[in-house]
């Protein structure tokens, strides 16, 4: 089942870099209940790409396991969604990001929970609650520094200039995906649009932020085409792999 | 007499969950099932947050309690039906009350995007608690501070 390895590596790939770079807040947070608040958002981004990452060595059947597509890849062959690579920035930034992700992955997963396969099917079962949580919690710090003080509200509108044009790939299908939704295993990405825009348009008002035209959407994640953030990224994920091959602990 | 099957449940059940050791797995629910196949005792497992740390402790911990109680062991985790705190037993609930964690309110399911649950404190009864945080020193519990009798203490949200 080539398709579903495939569209099932996409999605623990959004999952596992999403959360690795949400862990480098780890101990740099601007608060402690942040800094305990962004590791346990990272755990379960990273614990849904563990299970996806298993399901699809399974599924490959050539001896590959969840380590070996987590940290023996290049970025070529990496197929997360551009905006789950993109740099913290400051905390605007990381909120923004976060957001947008999970606002999109609670209903998909919600939508995942009827698919005739068990794996997705129990991912989903599990994450729909986890990403109900940090839309809570990001889309909440959304609106208190968008309607906050002058610095944090410049700050958010900045950080919506500088994310908003990774959204549209978001409800992007690849080759594969596509696939599987017309197989009706995964739902369709475009039938999330109108949960996510109510979500992001009824934050964006309390936040007193503005949704800008995006002239040129970016895109290319699921085709390999990152950005120059992602290499700096796995080069620090998978520096025990790659210095002492088959390390164990 | 009791039957092997009981005898591997009740190794199985007494294992403590190792965050929160005032709790077993069966208390928490997530020890599913144990039975017997061809002498084998296989023990289902479901773990709390995709993320959870402790879940290869539990694992680790359900599988040596079976070993020590004379059973050969094969744990299979099981995803779906995801857990969910429903699953808390009532004397479980109040073994976290007792320990200061305020046991999940209501029924999990949907609520709406800003709504908080009415948690009360573990320590004085009291209802008027306000959130510090959604997450808290584990990933199934969240921060909170008693106004009336002054205490912070851990909620073990709803989910």
């Amino acid at each position: 089942m080539p398709a579903l390895f495939d569209a099932v590596l996409e999605l623990a790939d959004d999952h596992l870099i999403l959360g690795h770079r949400l862990s480098e807040w780890c101990g740099h947070a601007p608060m402690l209940e942040e800094d305990l608040a962004l590791p346990n958002m990272a755990l379960d981004l990273i614990g849904t790409a563990r299970t996806l990452y298993d399901y699809a060595a399974q599924l490959e059947g050539k001896g590959r396991s969840e380590d070996d597509l987590a940290f023996l890849r290049v970025e070529r062959e990496y197929r997360n969604l551009l905006i789950c690579e993109r740099p913290n920035g400051d905390f605007a930034q990381t909120m923004l990001r976060q957001l947008y992700f999970a606002a999109f992955m609670e209903p998909y997963w919600a939508a995942a929970v009827d698919s005739p396969d068990a794996v997705i099917r129990g991912v989903a079962g599990k994450a729909m609650k986890e990403m109900a949580y940090h839309v809570r919690h990001a889309g909440e710090w959304v609106i208190r520094l968008g309607d906050g003080t002058e610095d944090s509200a410049a700050r958010m509108q900045a950080a919506v200039a500088e994310l908003h044009r990774f959204t549209g790939e978001i409800f992007e299908e690849s080759a594969a995906s596509a696939a599987l939704v017309a197989e009706g295993v995964l739902p369709a990405r475009a039938g999330m649009r109108p949960a996510w825009d109510r979500v992001i348009g009824m934050i964006f008002a309390e936040a007193m932020l503005e949704a800008p035209e995006v002239p040129y959407p970016q895109t290319g994640g699921r085709r390999g085409l990152h950005g120059e953030h992602l290499g700096h990224l796995l080069a620090e994920m998978q520096y025990l792999q790659r210095a002492y091959p088959g390390a164990t602990w | 007499m009791v039957s092997a099957e009981a005898r591997a449940w009740a190794a199985a059940a007494a294992v403590p969950d190792p965050e929160v050791p005032c709790v077993t797995v069966a208390d928490l629910g997530i020890l599913r099932q144990v039975r017997l196949e061809e002498g084998v005792a296989v023990a289902r497992v479901s773990p709390t947050y995709s993320g959870c740390p402790a879940t290869a402790m539990i694992e680790m911990g359900i599988e040596a309690a079976l070993r020590a109680a004379g059973f050969e062991v094969r744990i299979e985790r099981a995803l779906s039906p995801p857990w969910t705190t429903d699953w808390i037993t009532p004397e479980g609930r109040e073994k976290l009350r007792a320990y200061g964690i305020a046991p999940p309110e209501g029924a999990a399911g949907k609520r709406a995007l800003f709504d908080d649950p009415v948690v009360s404190c573990p320590r004085c009864a009291s209802t008027a608690t306000r959130k510090i945080s959604e997450f808290g020193s584990t990933a199934c519990k969240a921060q909170y501070a008693c106004t009336a009798c002054g205490e912070p203490f851990d909620y073990f949200k709803c989910i």
